[in-house]
């Protein structure tokens, strides 16, 4: 076991891939000599060369689209999102051709690629720089979406994504780079379409993603206190979502509280809870309840951006609320 | 060999029909001429080269099959057995053809527009499985789910007909910076497929495109970048899109091979595309070809055409690249126009059985709706 932050298990998965198969490729704004904006790639073009870890020009759609033709003609394609919202930038080459491609073409292409990157919320980096855009790229068929929340999943999910046959968009949190944990010497895979166990429980199902894991295991800690046993699953996979790991926590606690960083209108959460009523109705004891962020661009001052996120106290009072509702 | 590059040249001319070129029509916000003033074509001295009769008879064949092909579309269309919006090719003909039978079939990467019907032809799609995906049948080559503008065939290494103007450019310069990845960086020196991608003059007002000639140019991928430059994008007249009407000066500034070309004349497009060729395999860089051509019905059967002069259009229609090249066979003696004219029959006859083909075809499974979704299905 060694302790690692997680930059680095990114690192290491991308290296481990690299290393295996020498169709993996990396490319993107400052992912060779610079090593990428927060080091998932640092060193890794002296090890394989400039083509291989490959500095692009700042032309978001263009280097999107030339992924998606290298991925169409036998290679394994990487692309870092400097920051995920400038793939907005790319959200034709991303839906379009990443995403329908295989389907368009009557099975005649698949699209081996990952596009990862940092989203989420930070710290004061203004509205821009503060995009979740899994909510965005929800619709488009054909993609995989997942986004990891510890250095163990960010590691094995990434190491699942580049060995994946499908386009996967991978979402990393910009606040989490340097989450730290002990990881396993030898290696190891986590698969894209799991959602994770974070903390069992019997009282209310808390479903969540990404940085929001953190907070919604900070606010279990506090339930406890008080005598609450929630349970925590982190969706890993965003889509397809595991509804096998989802209905069998509703099945249990008979409530559901979301707990996300995304937007309200239109978010993950929306989606969530419109398959949890078509799918398991007669088992909610209560509305399913959302915790999103505004529907707001992010502002730049710091309070201002605290009130937009749900904080983990939001969630102790949720969870009391809903557990304290007569059936 | 030839003189094909013109990176400077900025002269007025005047061509025979008196205009001048485009490049010094000012003003262009207020013009209200419908008739677009026409370049100077590139002379190209055919007597330069020498082709043999089997290619002669390749590249005419190649012609036919393509317009024949569209001929047949446009009357499917019209009797209701083709649908959506369907682009013909019809005028256009020397440049597929000049192009993509200048490389090789099989192994050399071509990608369209949604103008991509006689593209795929071109690089041996077979004309039964283009026409059955245009008429929606589990036997095209998209499996019906594609439709006129999404004509794929990984066999051919056709990548696509890409809808969307100038998507299409990243996606080949992809494929070429592909080959460039397995020859430098994985040491296969076969990897020596070039990359051919077709586009239109519209197209090249769209930042795809000039950050695409910037990352080949340079990374000296082995890509030829065709642009169609047939005047207009659907009703934008060329000449009021751009600021620099001769598409082919743009390569210069990326330090790029540019040149213009005759797109109504087979051998000179297939002269241009050899040079392109040998470039981008010697590992020398991208080119970009311009193409000056016409096509001769609107934009899209959907489309009334009613900004195009009935001037312009009888100008280009004496311009025929088939018509002009059979000229060529016949006078060369390579061909007569009896064999010409069996060799338009033949062809006649492999649409016909691309219709009857496609007719007969089954429609693709409803079982199979969500078939293809991801690589697994």
């Amino acid at each position: 076991m060694a302790e690692t932050l997680m930059f680095n298990a990114l690192r290491e998965a991308t290296d481990e891939e690299m290393a295996r198969d020498d169709t993996v490729f990396v490319l993107g704004e400052d992912v060779g000599h610079y090593g990428g904006s927060y080091k998932v790639t640092k060193n890794l073009h002296e090890k394989y060369g400039d083509l291989r870890v490959l500095d692009t020009p700042i032309a978001e759609n263009s280097f999107c689209g030339m992924a998606v033709g290298a991925a169409l003609t036998g290679l394994r394609p990487i692309i870092e999102g400097m920051n995920m919202g400038f793939l907005l930038l790319a959200f034709n080459q991303i839906a379009n051709n990443a995403g329908m491609l295989r389907y368009t073409s009557g099975g005649n292409f698949k699209i081996p690629m990952v596009i990862r990157g940092p989203g989420g919320v930070g710290r004061q980096l203004g509205a821009e720089h503060s995009q979740r855009l899994e909510a965005y790229f929800h619709a488009v068929p054909g993609l995989k979406i997942v986004a990891c929340s510890t250095a163990y999943n960010a590691k094995g999910l990434l190491k699942a994504a580049i060995r994946d046959d499908n386009p996967v968009l991978f979402f990393e949190h910009v606040l989490l780079y340097n989450h730290k944990e002990d990881l396993p010497d030898e290696e190891y895979i986590v698969p894209l379409d799991k959602a994770e166990m974070v903390r069992p429980g019997k009282d209310v199902t808390i479903l969540t993603y990404s940085r929001m894991r953190h907070h919604c295991t900070q606010a279990a800690k506090m339930l406890e206190k008080k005598g609450f046993d929630p349970e925590v699953i982190d969706l890993i996979s965003l889509k397809p979502f595991d509804m096998e790991t989802i209905s069998a926590s509703v099945k249990k606690t008979h409530r559901v509280i979301i707990v996300e960083e995304c937007m309200k209108t239109g978010g993950i959460g929306a989606e969530l809870v419109a398959l949890i009523s078509e799918q398991l109705f007669d088992e909610l004891d209560a509305p399913v309840l959302r915790l999103s962020s505004q529907d707001i661009p992010t502002p730049y001052n710091g309070a201002l951006e605290r009130l937009t996120i749900i904080q983990p106290g939001q969630i102790v009072e949720a969870v009391e609320k809903m557990v304290a509702m007569q059936v | 060999m030839f003189i094909l590059q013109r990176f400077h040249d900025c002269k007025v001319e005047l061509n025979k029909r008196g205009y001048k070129i485009a490049s010094k029509i000012c003003n262009n916000l207020d013009t209200t001429d419908s008739m677009a003033a026409e370049r100077t074509v590139p002379k190209f001295d055919s007597s330069s080269i020498k082709i043999t009769r089997e290619e002669g008879l390749m590249l005419y064949e190649d012609m036919v099959l393509g317009r024949l092909f569209e001929d047949k579309c446009a009357e499917m269309y019209y009797r209701g057995r083709m649908f959506g919006f369907v682009h013909l090719y019809n005028g256009q003909e020397a440049v597929s053809t000049g192009v993509i039978r200048a490389m090789r079939r099989d192994e050399d990467f071509v990608s369209s527009t949604y103008r991509d019907h006689v593209h795929a032809l071109s690089a041996g799609v077979p004309a039964r499985e283009v026409m059955a995906e245009l008429f929606g049948k589990a036997t095209g080559c998209s499996k019906g789910r594609g439709g006129s503008m999404h004509m794929f065939s990984a066999q051919h290494k056709l990548l696509g007909g890409y809808a969307f103007v100038a998507e299409g450019i990243p996606v080949a310069m992809g494929a070429a910076y592909q080959s460039k990845y397995r020859k430098d960086a994985l040491g296969d020196a076969s990897a020596d497929q070039v990359t051919a991608c077709f586009f239109g003059d519209g197209a090249s007002n769209n930042g795809q495109f000039f950050e695409c000639l910037n990352m080949s140019a340079l990374w000296k991928l082995p890509i030829i970048y065709v642009v169609e430059n047939n005047k207009w994008a659907i009703g934008m007249a060329h000449d009021r899109a751009t600021s620099q009407p001769e598409i082919y000066k743009k390569a210069s500034v990326f330090s790029m091979a540019g040149v213009e070309v005759d797109g109504m004349d087979v051998l000179a497009v297939r002269a241009a595309a050899q040079e392109a060729v040998e470039r981008a395999r010697a590992g020398e860089g991208p080119t970009l070809i311009e193409a000056l051509t016409y096509r001769f019905r609107g934009h899209s059967l959907a489309d009334p055409d009613e900004l195009r002069s009935a001037e312009e259009k009888e100008y280009w229609a004496t311009k025929d690249p088939i018509t002009r090249f059979a000229d060529y066979l016949t006078k060369q003696k390579l061909a007569t126009a009896q064999e010409l004219k069996d060799l338009d029959k033949k062809v006649q006859e492999i649409i016909n059985d691309a219709v009857a083909f496609a007719e007969s075809s089954p429609e693709p499974d409803p079982s199979e709706l969500r078939r293809y979704i991801f690589a697994e299905d």
